[in-house]
């Protein structure tokens, strides 16, 4: 079997918006499959809503399409570019289910194109839970006893047929959607009808719960010639009952014995053999601790979270192979990509072990339900690579970057025991709060099934630490370091600074060295720039003589901190490249591009600490360090590298302070005669009550140093205030808080780019909401559509002058307020920000790469830029942002300067209102005129009110009112709820009907409507 | 306590050890399986060897009752970079710790075994010594002694009852896996000394005969291979690593020492005739020489994807086929058990090789 060579033109179907279950794996996979096909001489046509990705880049795909996932819109793709085939396995589920959704419509009949790779019927085989039972009982693999049910009442007599506890799954739902555990009847009912409402076939899953076996999983890689492999192992430490998602998980598998894990892969090969898959696959099985029966979970027929985590565990490139094995090559044709040398045909062998811990949101969302169980609510992820589990977990923890001290010590022992039966992100510092207590292993087994290795293992740290503060040896600091322990840690408990331990260690030559990822545990020659850090061992990192920059990643994604700035990374990177540096990455996000070992000359896979990027720079003496494109997690560092004499590239530290430092960027603002909201930092409640005398109300409220507006808050009154200050932030004199007097108003933001000389301005961003929700959660649109030329001006004016002033050498962020006709600045950032990607798409300017090259000195005039705004293009672009509520229940679904957006998509047309109505289709707002609309408003904004229930009656909108519990789908297609009713959001996000809650949205929302037939164009 | 390996170029590496070692001189050796550590402890082909475990962290999963492939361990020392303490699955009975212990096996945890494979690699196989005292004299010697292979083979004739057919195992330091292969296939096995001779075995008269895996170099035991000649004039027959060597040098071919061997779990061999590939568990450090294939009577079935090393051979105009891999596994993945079935089919067919 080879390369198919009746096909030119292949169509890749990109997964969309970051939502949680569906984030930017994705970008990873889909980026390596369109450069993999492009490698064999294929051309391809990509389309993606999502602009935050560096697949939607013109140099990944041949055609790219930024235009909504709908039917609609791809078929006037394929209308337009006549693609031969679709590669659907690679967009994850909505690319998958766009696939099929393609199909069923006749369209890919209607046009003649071939479906490459697995064929639709065996991933039905394998998604449908009926068919993939009915197969497993024929290839007699076990799975658990479980029924299909189509309503609450078929459940409830299965429940009593299999008996609780149960596990409900709803069929057809992205990272289980809907699905939980129920151990009886209330929970049954609530579980079941929830989950029949997510699914859109309506139907559930009851199935015998399995909770607390042992989960395993293999990502399995097959071909057409029925060549299969193991690409890679992972075991659960969390057991069955949390979504693997949601698990702290470690490769290869750890307390498996030979015989157990050959009838694991015998049982995965048969399963995937019968599917007839070809390409990548993820399947997930379980195992009883006290036997060693297994059941089978289920099989994922595509690439998946899970594949990008074994691509980096591994080294394995699984989406790539993929697109080949799609395009008929076979595994012993293609060249593993790692070695240059070998086949893809080859089972990684690791020498090291992998962690993977979840990034869960509930640092952003603090009221909500923080359980675990069958429904992903992770937006991201850390992985961390040690010789021991000691150093692989605790070096995951702390790339987590999680703000949390996680001090547990005033919790009561009861209380401990009594909070590690239910899986939440705090359940590995809790179990590790009883171990240093001396509870014994064995009870906190029973109490959560983890297994007992992983126990002895964190019982193993704490035991290392208590030797610490026994004995402050270099031994026992050696030993600390061998198994992870950093710096920090070890002067917690020698009572000591981080410094003086640094200092001690180096003194006695205890610093890190690096070994190599190889795919063949050191049995093969191999030359992959592919590292991790270990104490004790011969160093394998070579630096090379070349002039080398290093670029410092943004860690996992968060909400406030997302994809964007992995965009900007990877950016950063090609054009020190490009510049005829060695580019080194340093980073701890398995799911990104920027992790790939081929984007860069060398990668680091690494906490994005002080400790560990300075072990990666006293290797490597690079000749200096990028921070601009890492986000904040980045731009934190500035200060303390700086400190240890490490030369940061860009903007000085000290001008970062300036600008990040209230009092002193104030009185840069006066200097240059820019308006700035009032406002004041107080380092106590009593000063923040004197601070809102001075002024009116409603003012904001947030504390110093944030990412994404964290615990920002529009207070009306002083009980509010209180409330705040009391609940939401710890203020004192290291953590001050900062109160602005709000403006209302129309806000607009830029993005420069400066080499100190030159001060170009790719463009203004207008947001569509008015001031008060944060910049992330806006729709926004370029070039602004509402802000006078005049104004534009000034906008562009004040910020040259600011760059000048500031010394930004690379890219800054700065917000506006126009309100009553004045521009007034309310924030810089020294730094990307998250529009980088959505401007750089529709500006058409390289910011990042241009930004670099500043950086590194190189003039932007030897580019042909020269200082003032870009002239727009007459293309209309906005962005729209997409929220993952669904899946943090409990979670508020009303605008506000906190940020609670996942993800982002963006439509362009030649009309603003044909824009907005692409960006609401591809955000899942396809809502047509006549249909039903709940109305609940603000008395607030009468006047504006009027104009909208008269926007809605031109369309002939059904308004409907009713109450929150009277709410279905079927009765309401969209809700409008300005009033800040957390009952009707509530309803809106858990029945997934589309919900706005600006009134600036919802008048958009009518706009769009306007719009003229649209036309899909690519960028 | 501090516990070195010295290996014979000079290179000493430090490790620590709960257990003080027998100064034991062993051909150091690496095996990448992530599992499988108590199958390759009691593994008959390693002996007289150093196994170090390129997975770090060993003994997970404690050491139990099921998996031995001889009774005894059969390798020389335990070099692995993070031991477990205390290891948890269902059907562990002890620590290796307590099992090296017991049998007094020599082991070293806390190396840089990243290292030693990659010099491994670089300088070929070497040996090394094992011991807490890497200045004491007598190492020197113990380097310099050649290392005997003693023989593991049965000292009489075994027969273990089955209805099937009747099959002669020529036992050179057989693992239990190749016999429980069998087994499984309802085999009347009668297992004999590696110097039987042909006559003993003809007297049984066997349907088929397999010549097992074993230590040491197969070119220093020509005394084997006249045996060999005259049984496949007569009877279908199956080599397992060694005996895919033996039987490869009774058919004029030649066998060579490989830099560093294969031993490990992922390595895929290519069936030549239908280009299908299997994962294998291999242990070799020997194999047969391309070169001298040509002027044999064997031709070569399966080779290694990557390095084109023999993996099979059948003899023109014979019943008899070999493979350089397990199809046995234990440990490492089952692709390859089809190749007992392939040999049940040759008996069964008098004579047919398959092409699967």
């Amino acid at each position: 079997m080879s390369k198919n060579t009746d096909i030119h033109k292949i169509l890749v179907i990109g997964s969309g918006p970051i939502v949680i279950g569906q984030a930017a794996e994705f970008d990873y996979s889909g980026s390596q499959a369109c450069l993999s096909l492009k490698e064999e001489g294929y051309e391809v046509v990509l389309v993606n809503s999502n602009p935050a990705t560096i697949m939607t880049d013109k140099d990944i795909a041949d055609e790219v399409y930024i235009e909504p996932i709908t039917i609609d819109s791809v078929e006037k793709i394929i209308k337009k570019e006549l693609p031969d085939a679709l590669l659907p396995t690679l967009g994850g589920q909505t690319g998958l289910n766009m696939a099929k959704n393609l199909a069923d419509a006749g369209i890919l009949k209607k046009y003649g194109i071939e479906l490459l790779g697995t064929k639709l019927q065996s991933i039905e085989k394998a998604e449908d839970r009926e068919l993939f039972k009915q197969l497993m009982n024929e290839l007699d693999e076990p799975v658990p006893e479980s029924t299909i049910a189509n309503s609450l009442e078929d459940a409830k007599k299965l429940a009593v047929k299999i008996g609780y506890p149960l596990v409900i799954r709803p069929a057809y739902t992205l990272g289980g959607t809907g699905g939980g555990f129920v151990h009886n009847n209330a929970e049954l009912e609530a579980i079941v009808s929830n989950g029949l409402e997510m699914s859109p076939v309506t139907q559930v899953l009851v199935e015998k719960s399995i909770a607390g076996y042992k989960e395993i999983e293999f990502e399995v890689m097959r071909d057409a010639k029925d060549n299969a492999l193991i690409v890679c192992s992972m075991e659960n430490v969390d057991p069955v009952g949390v979504h693997t998602g949601d698990s702290i998980v470690v490769s290869p598998t750890q307390t498996l014995s030979d015989k157990d894990y050959q009838s694991l892969r015998d049982a995965a090969l048969k399963i995937i053999r019968a599917l007839d898959i070809e390409g990548g696959v993820n399947i997930q099985m379980a195992i009883d601790q006290k036997s060693g029966d297994y059941f089978i979970i289920e099989v994922n027929p595509r690439v998946s979270r899970s594949s990008a985590l074994a691509s980096k565990a591994t080294g394995y490139p699984i989406a790539k192979i993929s697109a080949k094995i799609a395009v008929g090559m076979s595994l012993d044709e293609i060249t593993n990509p790692l070695t240059g040398k070998s086949l893809a045909e080859f089972e990684p062998a690791l020498d090291y072990i992998v962690t993977k811990i979840p990034r869960l949101p509930f640092d952003k969302f603090t009221n909500i339900d923080n359980s675990l169980g069958t429904q992903m609510k992770a937006t991201g992820e850390v992985m961390a690579i040690g010789r021991n589990f000691e150093s692989s977990l605790l070096k995951a923890i702390r790339s987590l970057e999680d703000g949390k001290k996680h001090d547990l010590t005033k919790n009561s022992t009861n209380q401990l025991l009594e909070n590690i039966a239910t899986p939440t992100e705090q359940r590995l510092f809790q179990i590790f709060e009883l171990l240093n207590r001396h509870i014994s292993v064995e009870d906190i087994h029973n109490i959560t099934q983890i297994n007992q290795f992983f126990l002895y293992k964190m019982q193993h740290i704490v035991e290392i630490n208590d030797e610490l503060k026994e004995n402050q040896s270099i031994d026992s600091l050696k030993i600390a370091k061998q198994f992870g322990f950093s710096d920090q840690q070890i002067a917690n408990a020698w009572k000591c600074s981080e410094k003086d331990v640094y200092d001690t260690r180096v003194k006695n030559n205890i610093i890190a060295s690096f070994k190599m990822v190889d795919t063949s545990a050191g049995e093969f020659d191999s030359t992959t720039p592919y590292y991790y850090s270990t104490f004790g061992q011969t160093n394998e990192s070579k630096p090379s003589n070349k002039k080398s920059i290093l670029i410092v990643g943004s860690g996992p994604i968060r909400i406030g901190q997302g994809v964007e700035f992995d965009y900007a990374t990877v950016h950063s990177i090609f054009a020190v490249k490009q510049a005829g540096y060695e580019s080194i990455v340093i980073n701890s996000n398995p799911e990104t591009v920027s992790t790939d070992f081929s984007i860069s000359d060398k990668l680091y896979f690494e906490p994005l600490t002080i400790e560990d990027v300075m072990n990666v720079i006293n290797l490597e003496k690079p000749a200096g360090v990028i921070l601009q494109f890492g986000g904040q997690t980045a731009i934190n560092l500035a200060e303390d590298l700086s400190k240890l004499g490490v030369n940061v590239l860009g903007t000085t530290v000290k001008d970062i302070n300036i600008s990040e430092d209230r009092e002193l960027f104030s009185h840069v603002i006066k200097s240059l005669n820019i308006k700035q909201p009032y406002g004041t930092s107080v380092e106590s409640i009593d000063e923040a009550i004197q601070a809102t005398e001075k002024m009116t109300y409603p003012v904001l409220l947030r504390p110093s140093y944030v990412i994404g507006g964290k615990a920002m808050k529009i207070v009306h009154n002083n009980d509010e205030l209180l409330n705040y200050m009391q609940t939401a932030v710890n203020v004192s004199h290291q953590h001050p808080v900062l109160i602005d007097s709000y403006l209302y108003g129309t806000e607009a933001e830029v993005d420069i780019i400066s080499d100190g000389e030159t001060v170009v301005i790719p463009g203004i961003i207008e947001h569509v909401e008015s001031s008060g929700v944060h910049s992330g959660d806006s729709m926004a649109v370029y070039p602004p559509q509402n802000i006078s030329p005049n104004i534009q001006k000034e906008i562009v004016a004040i910020a040259t002058k600011l760059a000048k002033k500031l010394k930004t050498i690379g890219l800054m962020n700065i917000q506006f307020i126009i309100s009553n006709n004045q521009v007034y600045v309310i924030e810089v950032n020294q730094r990307a920000s998250r529009t980088v990607p959505f401007l750089s798409k529709v500006t058409d300017v390289p910011i990042v790469s241009l930004a670099t090259n500043a950086i590194l000195n190189k003039p932007l005039s030897s580019f042909g830029y020269e200082t003032g705004m870009i002239t727009p293009t007459n293309l209309v672009s906005v962005k729209s942002p997409v929220f993952s509520f669904n899946k943090l229940s409990g979670a508020d679904a009303n605008l506000s300067p906190e940020m609670k957006s996942t993800g982002e998509v963006m439509g362009s047309a030649i009309n603003y209102n044909s824009a907005l109505a692409k960006s609401f289709s591809a955000a899942g707002i396809n809502i047509k005129p006549n249909s039903n609309v709940l109305l609940k408003l603000s008395q607030r904004e009468e006047e504006q009110n009027e104009g909208l229930v008269k926007g809605l009656n031109t369309f002939n909108f059904n308004i409907v009112n009713m109450k929150p519990e009277q709410i279905t789908e079927e009765n309401v297609d969209l809700i409008i709820n300005t009033a800040e009713n957390h009952q009707i959001n509530k309803v809106a996000t858990s029945l997934s009907i589309p919900l706005f809650t600006s009134i600036d949205t919802a008048n958009a929302f009518i706009q769009s409507l306007k719009s003229d037939d649209l036309k899909v164009e690519k960028i | 306590m501090k516990t070195y390996l010295v290996l014979s170029n000079g290179s000493i590496y430090q490790g620590y050890s709960k257990i003080k070692p027998t100064a034991t001189a062993g051909e150091v050796v690496f095996s990448t399986g992530m599992t499988g550590y108590q199958e390759t402890i009691t593994d008959p082909s390693y002996y007289g060897q150093i196994m170090v475990f390129t997975y770090p962290l060993i003994g997970n999963y404690g050491i139990n009752f099921e998996d031995n492939e001889k009774d005894t361990p059969c390798i020389s020392g335990i070099i692995a970079y993070d031991i477990a303490k205390h290891p948890s699955n269902y059907r562990s009975k002890m620590s290796l710790y307590q099992y090296a212990e017991k049998f007094d096996i020599p082991m070293i945890e806390g190396i840089d075994t990243r290292e030693l494979t990659k010099e491994i690699r670089q300088n070929g196989c070497i040996k090394g010594v094992i011991t807490d005292n890497p200045k004491d004299k007598t190492i020197q010697e113990l380097l310099d002694k050649p290392l005997s292979f003693a023989n593991h083979s049965t000292k009489d004739i075994n027969h273990i009852e089955g209805d099937g057919p009747k099959v002669a195992v020529i036992d050179y330091g057989i693992k239990n896996s190749i016999v429980s292969e069998l087994l499984n296939l309802n085999a009347d096995v009668y297992i004999f000394p590696a110097d039987v001779s042909a006559k003993k075995i003809k007297d049984i008269n066997p349907d088929g005969i397999v010549l097992s895996n074993g230590p040491g170099d197969p070119a220093k035991m020509i005394d084997k291979i006249d045996v060999i000649e005259e049984l496949q004039e007569v009877y279908p027959i199956m080599g397992i690593c060694l005996g895919n060597q033996l039987l490869g040098l009774a058919n004029g071919a030649k066998t060579f020492k490989m830099k560093f061997g294969h031993r490990g779990f992922n390595h895929a061999v290519k069936n030549l005739s239908t280009g299908k590939c299997y994962f294998t568990s291999q242990n070799h450090g020997y194999a047969l020489l391309p070169e001298s294939i040509p002027g044999s009577n064997v031709e070569v079935i399966f080779e290694e994807v990557n390095d084109h090393t023999i993996e099979g051979i059948k003899v023109k105009n014979h019943n008899a086929f070999s493979v350089q891999f397990h199809p046995d596994a234990s440990p490492g993945p089952h692709d390859a058990l089809f190749i007992f079935h392939k040999f049940f089919n040759m008996i069964n067919q008098k004579g047919v090789i398959t092409n699967e």
